[in-house]
């Protein structure tokens, strides 16, 4: 049943810190962030680490298991060998706090960033009609519990501070599909998402898919769509010359 | 120290807190959101099954009539009738505005929001997005307040200039000027820092107190806090006898014991099964509703399919007495190896269709427990799910009895009586949440000045104590004996002995708290956060367990294994818990519950009421539906 | 959220991990067998265009189809034309492969699988890549990914080609090895082809009210079934339409020579 597991985990207030290693206990069914939990109160009451619903639904307990982008809450420990020495990181993308805890508002800068849901005027709450397969698209989407690990692991932002200012993300750039997708919105999104949000930094290489811990197909579904919507409207030379000429028969 | 000015702080950014900081800011206040986690994260992202609003729109007789009369059933007449008024009548109109904020909910062929049925509800009733409608909501009202923002940048320059969200800022006191709220006390995880709110309102909607208790489907935040500040700030507490034991938790592994498991399993034709594979709810239903639910398996499987001719299956029963019924079959000896008893959809429903309907649900067993839903049957057991009892509120502003104090959603009382139909929480968050919002905003209006914050200096000493000593008492230790007292003697099965025992404890606890030390630095240190914490639960366990104690009957939430009949003379009386300031000396006292208005009593039987009321309450009802 | 506390510098940093990535899987493992696969297809692709031996009768080796120029013999012809006059001496292959070529160039499958194990950007998920400076597809020559649509157009008339030579081949000789080769080839090829994210952008993903499009609708689900398969197509194409070009141009050779070959 129990064993004694090898566990290194990141220690230090802001960037500056060392993987400090630890024996601890696990019991049978445990999670990694149990195994956080029982370092906590028992070997490092400091240890700082986000959490909240340890069922995989509020997505705060983001962290990088053996390099690796995870929510602790969801990732069990049956999953690793006993002998096997487990490094708990905090994200790499984001500034650190303490310990396991980083500073995420760059997510919720990004947020702010992307304007809302737009609906028509003439229409009132309640006398929305929309049939379930219109939907359906906009509604994957919004099962992000908004962990930020597609923001963590995306390389443009991760490998490259210097893009932040111009990259709204994996996370965001779906936001802005599921507006556009959404069948009572009525702003256009596909100039700015290319312009202001920088989805051409994209390369679809799909980490943000891999590390999704709702399996959204955040690249198959959002990104390339919304990459395509894109093209219909700046690089499709075919659909803006009949665009052109329907606007002025109308 | 930082100071900030603001004309209504919510503490709280769950449903509650986020729908009434948006109403705060729709009439012009500035108003500050102060939570402990991250935007976005609340407590009411795991709710799943679904918003109550009586649309109409799978089962055009539902109206507002029939949901009121479903929440004081429910409730067992011990709700405050004018809440369950509000929130039938509103819940619509609530919901429908989430949609028009872009809300996605599931919907019917016709294009509206679709329902479904649950526990206690005659009507298909619940406006749902599969399993994870808590998720919607909170991302809905998140969104909101980001649209919000952008308005005041385009307007003002400053996104943050009328609505701002301090995450990961936990209050530690409510400041008063006199009687009167004059702002809020707390410290910034991150730092360690403290902060200071200058505000002449304040909204509670800080949820519930489900972690004093070791099996529960509550996370971390839920430490009783705004329970613990409505006390100490001189407010009222009622019904803290009241908790609610979800039916379905969890029971396997160990690390995630008390997880919910949505009660829609129930509602999409999942079956209680226990170790013997007899469907055991049949056994269990009580003569309050016994015409109300199928006798026969034939019966009740029928109903899934054809709603008007058949009764409910048993399993829809309301949560508590689920709950009691699988902790009745468990200590039998019939429960399932884990300690539980058998939740089976497997075999009602074909796989493609239960991945569709319940994804979180085939997620959260495949990914924690290694089952699949689809194959084989969930282990379920009861779990702490809920607190009926809360802040003492005025149903039409949820303004408590200390001026300038507010209270919304769990942490407020009365609305749910001794039981909480399950999908009430998601729309009363709504409709109380707007009007303490909205509240709190007329009150700042009618007021001549700003008070003046005063007691900065012993809230910070208080704050601070935990880190200035040094080898005193670990906090995990005394939250964790906490939390087995409680759960062990102030559980879903009370007796009076027990809870002089889980009074005799947390009186020691309290001793030990008091004691307790954090190492380490000010910044994000969780050892000090739980000692601080402490403070709370323990407040709010010990008017718990002094409520249960006075209790002598069993009824909803509370159940007295030395009084196990339901009493009509109980039924008039509140508990009522208050504290001293400085959290000694815990009191509760009997109040008086006011009798329904005319009206609304006529729209009951008299051969249901004849089950709950005093021969005198009977009389005043035969009078009022006379008079109508 | 933005706080207004004060901050010092060094929490404003990252972790200070000095290490390219901590994961201890062999994460190397894909991105290599991604360009060993690439680079297969390459090299053949190179060899394949200067091979002669592209046609033995019913037999058409799928680099050189559709055989558009005069060199091209008589049976090989797409019915029978040779718009391409007698100047142009060039192996066949190469007036018509910048079409299938340029479509998997620009795929939005194979742009990851060469990003990732060419470019090394990167070369798995949480590993840093090499490189100082990255812009992604905001610019040229990356920005014109962007006309991966037109591809797909071209995609399909040689998708059709491919299955008519298939379908004319099964019917000249239904007991051969190479006519069924032909046929699983040119279906993959298709499944493939109509798979491409473009084409379920055309077909209705670019439209917010699928209820009122019911064909289209039902088109965009046939299509994203087939999209749900796209690397697997992609890969299974890839090796098919080698496998198929090779076995014609070995039996053209003389090389394969059994009864049903």
């Amino acid at each position: 049943m129990g064993y004694k597991a090898k566990f290194r985990v990141w220690r230090g207030e802001g960037g500056e810190g060392r993987l400090e290693d630890f024996t601890v206990e696990v019991n049978e069914g445990e999670v990694v962030l149990d195994v956080i939990h029982r370092l906590q109160a028992t070997q490092a009451p400091d240890l700082a680490v986000r959490w909240n619903c340890k069922a995989g639904k509020c997505g705060s307990c983001s962290m990088e298991i053996n390099g690796k982008p995870r929510l602790g809450c969801m990732t069990r420990m049956s999953t690793f060998e006993e002998s096997e020495t487990i490094t708990v990181t905090p994200l790499r993308t984001f500034p650190v706090i303490k310990d396991l805890v980083t500073d995420v508002s760059f997510n919720y800068q990004k947020a702010r960033e992307i304007p809302s849901f737009t609906p028509p005027a003439d229409v009132k709450p309640g006398e929305y009609r929309m049939q379930q397969v219109d939907v359906e698209r906009s509604q994957e989407f919004r099962k992000c519990i908004e962990c930020f690990m597609c923001q963590n692991v995306c390389h443009v932002i991760r490998d490259h501070e210097e893009n932040k200012p111009n990259f709204a993300g994996p996370r965001y750039l779906m936001r802005i599909a599921e507006l556009d997708m959404h069948p009572y919105d009525v702003a256009d999104r596909k100039e700015s998402a290319q312009e202001e949000h920088g989805l051409g930094y994209c390369n679809i290489t799909k980490c943000c898919t891999e590390v999704c811990p709702e399996h959204i197909k955040i690249t198959d579904n959002a990104l390339i769509p919304m990459k395509e919507r894109v093209v219909d409207r700046k690089y499709d030379p075919l659909v803006w010359l009949g665009s052109k000429i329907f606007k002025r028969q109308r | 120290m930082e100071r900030h000015e603001y004309d209504v702080v919510v503490i709280g950014a769950g449903g509650a807190g986020l729908r009434a900081a948006i109403e705060a800011r729709q009439q012009g206040k500035r108003t500050a959101i102060v939570c402990k986690s991250l935007f976005g994260k609340a407590h009411t992202v795991m709710a799943e099954g679904g918003a109550a609003a009586a649309m109409g729109n799978v089962n055009s007789s539902d109206n507002w009539m029939v949901h009121f009369r479903d929440t004081m059933r429910g409730g067992k007449f011990l709700n405050n009738w004018r809440m369950a008024e509000l929130h039938a009548k509103e819940a619509p109109d609530r919901v429908w505005e989430l949609e028009a904020w872009g809300a996605l909910f599931d919907r019917t062929k016709d294009g509206k929001i679709s329902q479904r049925n649950f526990g206690g509800h005659e009507y298909p009733r619940l406006a749902h997005v599969g399993d994870r409608t808590g998720l919607e909501l909170i991302r809905t009202l998140q969104q909101r307040v980001v649209a919000l923002q952008q308005e005041d940048e385009k307007l003002h320059g400053d996104p943050e200039a009328y609505i701002k969200v301090f995450a990961e800022c936990t209050v530690t006191r409510l400041l008063k000027d006199g009687d009167a709220i004059s702002g809020a006390f707390g410290y910034w995880r991150e730092t360690g820092d403290f902060i200071v709110f200058d505000a002449p309102a304040v909204v509670l909607a800080t949820g519930g107190i489900g972690k004093s208790y070791v099996v529960t489907s509550n996370s971390w935040e839920y430490t009783g806090d705004g329970h613990a500040l409505a006390l100490l700030a001189g407010a009222r507490l009622i019904n803290m006898e009241f908790i609610q034991f979800h039916p379905t938790g969890m029971v396997w592994p160990p690390s995630v014991r008390g997880i919910l498991v949505t009660e829609s399993v129930r509602g999409d034709g999942g079956v209680l099964r226990n170790s013997e594979g007899r469907r055991f709810m049949f056994d269990y239903i009580p003569d309050v509703f016994k015409d109300k639910y199928a006798t026969t398996e034939e019966e009740a499987d029928r109903w899934y399919d054809d709603q008007a001719n058949n009764r409910r299956p048993p399993e829809l029963l309301p949560r508590d007495e689920v709950a009691r019924a699988i902790n009745a079959e468990v200590k039998a000896g019939r429960g399932s190896p884990q300690g539980g008893v058998f939740l089976d959809v497997s075999t009602r429903l074909p796989a493609a269709e239960i991945t569709r309907r319940l994804p979180s649900m085939h997620h959260q067993f495949k990914e924690l427990a290694d089952v699949d839903i689809t194959k084989e049957p969930m282990q379920v057991g009861p779990t702490c799910h809920y607190v009926m009892g809360g802040v003492e509120v005025d149903a039409d502003t949820g303004a408590a009895s200390v001026p300038g104090l507010f209270a919304a959603g769990e942490v407020s009382g009365g609305m749910h009586g001794s039981n909480r139909l399950g999908g009430n929480s998601l729309s009363d968050l709504l409709v109380f949440g707007r009007r303490a919002g909205a509240g709190a905003a007329a009150y700042v209006d009618g007021l001549a000045k700003r008070p003046a914050v005063t007691g900065l200096d012993e809230a910070q000493t208080e704050a601070l104590a935990p880190l200035e000593r040094s080898g005193g008492e670990n906090p995990y230790e005394v939250h964790h004996e906490l939390q087995r007292t409680m759960n062990d003697l102030v559980g879903i099965i009370r007796k009076s002995e027990e809870i002089s025992e889980a009074l005799q404890v947390i009186e020691k606890l309290k001793e030990r708290a008091k004691n307790t030390a954090s190492s380490g630095s000010r910044i994000y240190n969780p050892g000090w956060h739980l000692a601080i914490d402490l403070r709370n639960m323990l407040l709010v366990s010990e008017c718990v367990a002094k409520a249960a104690l006075l209790r002598e009957e069993s009824r909803g939430g509370h159940t007295r294994d030395d009084y196990p009949g339901m009493s009509a003379e109980w039924r008039r009386r509140l508990l009522v818990c208050s504290a001293k300031p400085d959290g000694t000396s815990i009191t509760v006292e009997e109040d008086v519950q006011p009798s329904m208005r005319g009206d609304l009593i006529s729209l009951f039987e008299r051969s249901e009421l004849e089950k709950y009321l005093t021969e005198e309450e009977l009389a005043e009802y035969d009078a009022a539906v006379k008079e109508s | 959220m933005t706080q207004t506390t004060a901050e010092s510098a060094a929490r404003k940093q990252r972790a200070q991990i000095r290490v390219r990535t901590l994961r201890t899987d062999r994460w190397w493992l894909a991105p290599a067998f991604t360009f060993a696969g690439l680079l297969l297809f390459l090299i053949y692709g190179f060899w394949a265009i200067f091979d002669g031996s592209y046609f033995v009768d019913p037999y058409i080796a799928p680099f050189s189809s559709p055989c558009l120029a005069t060199s091209c013999p008589e049976g090989a012809r797409l019915f029978g034309l040779a718009p391409f006059g007698d100047w142009y001496t060039l192996p066949p292959g190469i007036l018509i492969l910048g079409l299938p070529g340029g479509f998997r160039l620009t795929c939005y499958y194979y742009r990851k699988a060469y990003y990732r194990s060419f470019w090394l950007s990167p070369p798995a998920c949480a590993v840093a890549e090499p490189h100082g400076k990255y812009t992604g597809e905001t610019r040229l020559p990356l920005i014109l990914q962007n006309i991966h649509r037109y591809f797909f157009y071209f995609a399909i008339i040689i998708g059709l080609i491919l299955t008519y030579d298939a379908v004319l081949a099964l019917v000249h000789k239904p007991a051969g090895l190479g006519s069924w080769i032909l046929l699983v080839n040119a279906a993959l090829i298709l499944c493939y082809t109509f798979g491409c994210h473009s084409c379920r952008h055309i077909t209705a993903g670019r439209l917010n009210h699928f209820s009122r499009h019911p064909l289209r609708y039902k088109a965009w689900t046939l299509v994203s079934k087939l999209n749900a398969r796209h690397q697997q197509f992609a890969w299974a194409s890839l090796f098919s339409v080698m496998i198929a070009d090779l076995y014609v141009r070995l039996v053209a050779k003389g090389v394969i020579n059994f009864p049903f070959a």
